[in-house]
Formats: C-alpha cells, structure tokens, sequence
C-alpha cells in the first residue's frame, strides 16, 4: 500500500514537473521567436574600422583564408605610383618581383593610358594578408579593402578571425546584404 | 621617369609626414581618362540561401521524428546506427557542423542579454527541437541525430568501465563547462562552445592547431571512454540529461518484464544501465543518514566556498572579453609602463572615442563578470554539496533498468536482453504468413 502511494506521488511529481518545464519551454521559446529575425546573419569587415594588421590571413580556420582584398574601381586614382602596389621607396615602377608589395604577387598593373594604371586583384593569389590594403589606405585613396569572400566563408558561428580582430571590425550583416563595399564619396 | 612619376612622388612624400595610419581619404581625384571608360566592379559571391537553412531544420525535425521511432518502437540497432550515418553525413560534413544545437546555446544567450544582437530563427529552432524531443521521448537527439555523438559512437572499441564516483565527479566539468560558456555569451565575449567544438576540425578538413589538437585528443579518448564529450563536457548534454529524467516516454531495456538475468549488465558502454538496489543493512543506512545530515549542514557553506572561488576568478575570466584587455592596455600605456603599441590599442586610437567611455565600459563589464563568476561559483558549490549527498541516500530500484538521464538511446542494450529476443520472435510469429503456393 505503502509503496503504491510512494510511486503515485512521484508519478504525480514527475507529470507536474513536466508539464511545468514544457509550458516554460514553449513560453521561452515564444518570447525569443517574437524577438528572432528571420534573416540570417553573415560576417564580414567594416572596412573604415579594419586597420589592416595581417591577421585575416593567419587566423581564418581555413589554410586559404576566406578574406581577399577587393578594389573599388571608383575610388581608385590610378596611380602609377601605387602605393598599395609598390614597396615604399621601389627601385623602378616595374612589375618586378622586387618592387611589389604584395607577397604573392597577386596585384596585376596594367597600363591605360599616360599617365594611369589599372590594378587588379586575382583573388585565386590573395590571401587577405592586407599588405596592400595598408599601403593604399596610408598614402593612397584606400580603394583596396578587405571584404570577407561569401564563396569561401562557411560563416562559423564563432568567427576566428573576429575573435583575433584588434579592431573589432568584424561584424554580424544580414545575409540580403553580405558585403560592406567601399564606394567614392 | 615620367612626369607623372615625380608628381605623384612629391604628393606622396607630402603624405608621408601627415600620415601613420591607415584612415579611408579621397587624396588623389579619380583619373581623367580621354576616353569614357567602363570602371569594373568587385564581384560579391553571395552567401548561401536562407532556403537551405530552412531545409536544415526541416531536416532536423524529420531526423529527430525518426530516431524517436527507431529508438523507441522499432528498437532495432542496426536501423539506429543508418540513422546515426546519415545524420553524420548531412549535418557533419555536409552542413560542416553550423549550425548545430549545442552551439546555439551560446547564440540564445548573447539574444537573451544583448538585445542588439537578433537572433535567426533557424538557430532557435535548432536550439529548441531537441528540447521538445526530448521532453516527450528521451534523448534521442544524442542517440542518433546529433553528428558530435555520432563520431564519439562509432569510433568506440573498447569501452573502458568508468567507477560510478568518477562518472558523476567528472560530470561536474560539464556543468562548469556549461555555466562558463553562458558567462561568456552573456557578457559578449565569445561562443566558447563554438571556439572549443571537438570535431568541426573534421566536419571542414579545415582548422587551427588548437582545433585539430581538441579533435584528435577527443577522438583519441573516444576510442576506450564511451562518448567522452558527450557525458563530461557537452553542454547541451547536461540540458537534455535534466529534461531526460522528465520524458514522457523513455528507453526500456526490454519493454517486457526484467528476469534479472545480468545480462546487460555490460551492455552499456556509457554506464547508463542502473543495477536494482540492494537493501542496505540498518548499520550503513544509519551511517548514510547522518552524513547525509552533515553534507545538508554544510551545504550552505560549500556554496558560499564556491561562491567566493568565483569571486576570485571573475578578474582573470574578465580578461576573455576584448573591451577589458583593451582597457587595461590603454591603462598601462597611459600610465607609461609600456612605451610600445599593440594593433589593438593603434586601433582604438585611431577611433573617435575617449579613454574615459572605454574605462566606464570596461569597468560595467568587469561589474558583469563579478555578478555571473560569483553566481557560477555558488551554483558549482551546490552541485558539488547535492553530488557529494547523493552518494549518501539509497534508491530503491527493483529492476534493471536504462537511467533517464544518462541513457543516450543509441540501442546497444536491447539485444542483450533475451526477453527482447523473445518479444521479436513473437513478433514474427504473429505476423500473417505468407501464402504458399
């Protein structure tokens, strides 16, 4: 007798309790619906915070980071002095390895006419190190910028590029809107 | 050299002086070129549609659906370890394990103390379905949906038998493990669970030394401990383990009557088969009682042991959270102990903001960090005074039987049972036989 009651009290404790975490799940769970978007959120650089440190490339958990530098056409002056292209103080304004600035060799100068020049990312060769974006921003009109590359970034929910991030310029955007282009102001 | 060369040179030397630091400036005006000329535009990739994401939690219901009835009905071991393949498949290396419940965790807090922060629905649908799931039918999530618990199953050969003591002392560790990471996304300062994911390494192919250490040493103790994360860290598994003892339906070993017959007895390679209890002799009960009584003493005094611990923690677990290690960089700079710049305090300078706003800030979350850190503490001292008491009271138990809790439903134990191997025989029997011809 005793042991039947035993069981039914905390048969009835359990079913309470139960029902009791179910209600306040589905409320919790309510109230946070109420409050969630239904966009989704993506990483990219805020590219007037970023301060271009190099740890884009180091610090992405992919080899091959998913950040590249991205060149606002608009914003460009064509340089032919490059900063963003050219070591400082080059030897000659050539393409020689010795001149170039970016590690990889992944900037492409083309001339257009006197005295302008075209510079274009090959983003298969950059690896977001921001070499370039750092020379362009110092002396140049900062029209190379690092963007974070949507085709390679699998948007980890923690980030480890933006937890390393000095600037904290790495920040949530909707997925509508996945980028932060630069454009001449 | 040209013309244009010494020009742009002078300009640039002029710069040079005006300018250390990168700050986004019109200085040269866009060229004039003699012929009107198409400018190229970046190419912007985009990110994967929110369709597939919607496809995922669809996914996850119907996974969640069908593990519940292979699990609880089809009982069939065989079919549970296809689903478990399958989960693996999609959610592991297919979805590249994002996004996933355990880390969601993180995402619901950071939405529940940052209202700035919104949170996708995907993600708490994620973070929820489980929950529910595991309400009504135990924690099928682990047994055959979840991909981390998939790779700890799977690779396990030879299960190493973990003392009951040590299994719920190093329980211990999930809960702390789960009070931290909320500390941290209550405060803003990282999805700790996402940082430290055991097995995302190989879900990418892709990580960092850190990541692939985590992972092979994980993988490594799966091996010989059944599903190591899955008991000792995971924090979602300590969510899903409370909701387990609730669940409306559960797994039996054999949903027949226990002959006590021993057999699965080492069916369980995660210590979650629960012997029937033995009387115990009026001696020890009178000894268990009075230290129980002890423990209830001094229970008040190990929450506040822990409680202070976490007090004086709080500086040091602060430091996790970039605003204070900026303001304390800027601190020691400007009181001049260190005469050098790091990229973060270069950063901050460049920024309109004053030192003042960046102490005030700091300061308010280091106020955080003491609040939660002193919480967390108390409420390890708690858990510790209830595990230690737990010890000390005897449950009486007539059967054997799959604990609610710690059952992870992977399906091991039914064919241990002979009762079950009876219960499918009838099974067939009962079936209409085919017609002969």
């Amino acid at each position: 007798m005793s042991d039947n009651l035993t069981t039914t009290r905390r048969r009835f404790l359990r079913e309470g309790m139960w029902g009791g975490v179910l209600a306040a799940t589905t409320a919790a769970g309510a109230t946070l619906a109420a409050r969630a978007k239904n966009d989704r959120l993506v990483w990219q650089i805020d590219p007037y915070k970023c301060i271009a440190c190099g740890r884009c490339a180091t610090h992405c958990i992919f080899t091959e980071s998913a950040v590249k530098c991205v060149h606002s056409y608009a914003m460009c002056g064509y340089c032919d002095l490059c900063t963003g292209y050219f070591i400082p103080e080059p030897k000659d304004l050539t393409t020689a390895a010795e001149n170039q600035l970016c590690p990889t060799g992944a900037i492409i100068r083309t001339f257009v006419e006197d005295p302008y020049f075209e510079y274009t990312i090959v983003e298969e060769l950059c690896i977001g190190c921001g070499k370039c974006v750092k020379g362009c921003g110092a002396f140049g009109n900062g029209s190379l910028y690092l963007q974070v590359r949507h085709d390679r970034c699998v948007n980890c929910n923690e980030c480890a590029i933006a937890a390393a991030c000095p600037s904290q310029a790495f920040v949530r955007v909707p997925a509508e809107k996945p980028y932060l282009l630069k454009e001449f102001k | 050299m040209s013309r244009a060369f010494n020009r742009s040179w002078i300009v640039v030397m002029l710069w040079l002086g005006l300018f250390s630091v990168a700050t986004a400036v019109q200085r040269f005006p866009p060229p004039q070129f003699s012929e009107p000329r198409e400018l190229p535009e970046p190419t912007t990739p985009p990110p994967r549609s929110i369709t597939m994401e919607t496809v995922d939690v669809a996914v996850l219901a119907a996974a969640l659906m069908l593990a519940a009835w292979l699990i609880l009905k089809k009982r069939r071991r065989g079919w549970i370890v296809a689903l478990m393949l399958f989960s693996l498949g999609y959610f592991g290396f297919w979805r590249q394990g994002c996004i996933c419940p355990i880390g969601a965790i993180g995402n619901v807090t950071l939405a529940i103390f940052d209202a700035s922060y919104a949170l996708p629905l995907t993600v708490l649908a994620f973070f929820l379905l489980p929950l529910l799931f595991t309400l009504f039918f135990g924690r099928v999530f682990c047994g055959a949906v979840c991909p981390l618990g998939m790779v700890q199953d799977l690779v396990l050969i030879r299960p190493l038998r973990i003392p009951a003591w040590l299994e719920s002392g190093l329980r211990l560790f999930a809960w702390l493990y789960l009070g931290l990471a909320l500390l941290m996304a209550a405060t803003a300062s990282a999805l700790v669970i996402c940082r430290y994911d055991p097995f995302v390494a190989f879900f990418r192919l892709g990580a960092n030394p850190q990541l692939w250490i985590i992972s092979f040493s994980v993988l490594a103790v799966s091996l010989f401990v059944g599903r190591p994360y899955c008991r000792f860290l995971c924090p979602y598994g300590v969510i899903l383990r409370q909701l387990g003892r609730l669940s409306k339906y559960r797994v039996t070993i054999t949903p027949d009557e226990c002959i006590h017959c021993r057999l699965c007895e080492d069916a369980c390679p995660f210590g979650a088969i629960d012997k029937p209890t033995v009387e115990w002799p009026d001696s020890q009960r009178v000894k268990a009682r009075h230290r129980a009584r002890v423990l209830l003493v001094l229970l008040p005094v190990i929450i506040l042991l822990g409680g202070w611990i976490g007090f004086k923690a709080a500086p040091a677990l602060a430091r996790s959270n970039a605003v204070v290690r900026l303001a304390e960089r800027i601190r020691l700079e400007e009181t001049g102990l260190v005469a050098d710049r790091t990229d973060e305090s270069t950063a901050f300078r460049t920024t309109n903001r004053t030192i003042e706003n960046l102490y005030t800030e700091a300061e308010a979350k280091q106020q955080d960090f003491v609040i939660g850190s002193t919480l967390l503490g108390g409420a390890m001292g708690l858990l510790c005074g209830l595990t230690l008491m737990r010890t000390h009271i005897c449950f009486r138990r007539d059967e054997y039987e799959a604990h609610r809790a710690g059952c992870v439903a992977c399906g091991r134990c039914y064919l241990s049972c002979p009762r079950e191997h009876l219960r499918r025989q009838r099974r067939t029997d009962l079936q209409p036989a085919e017609p002969s011809a």
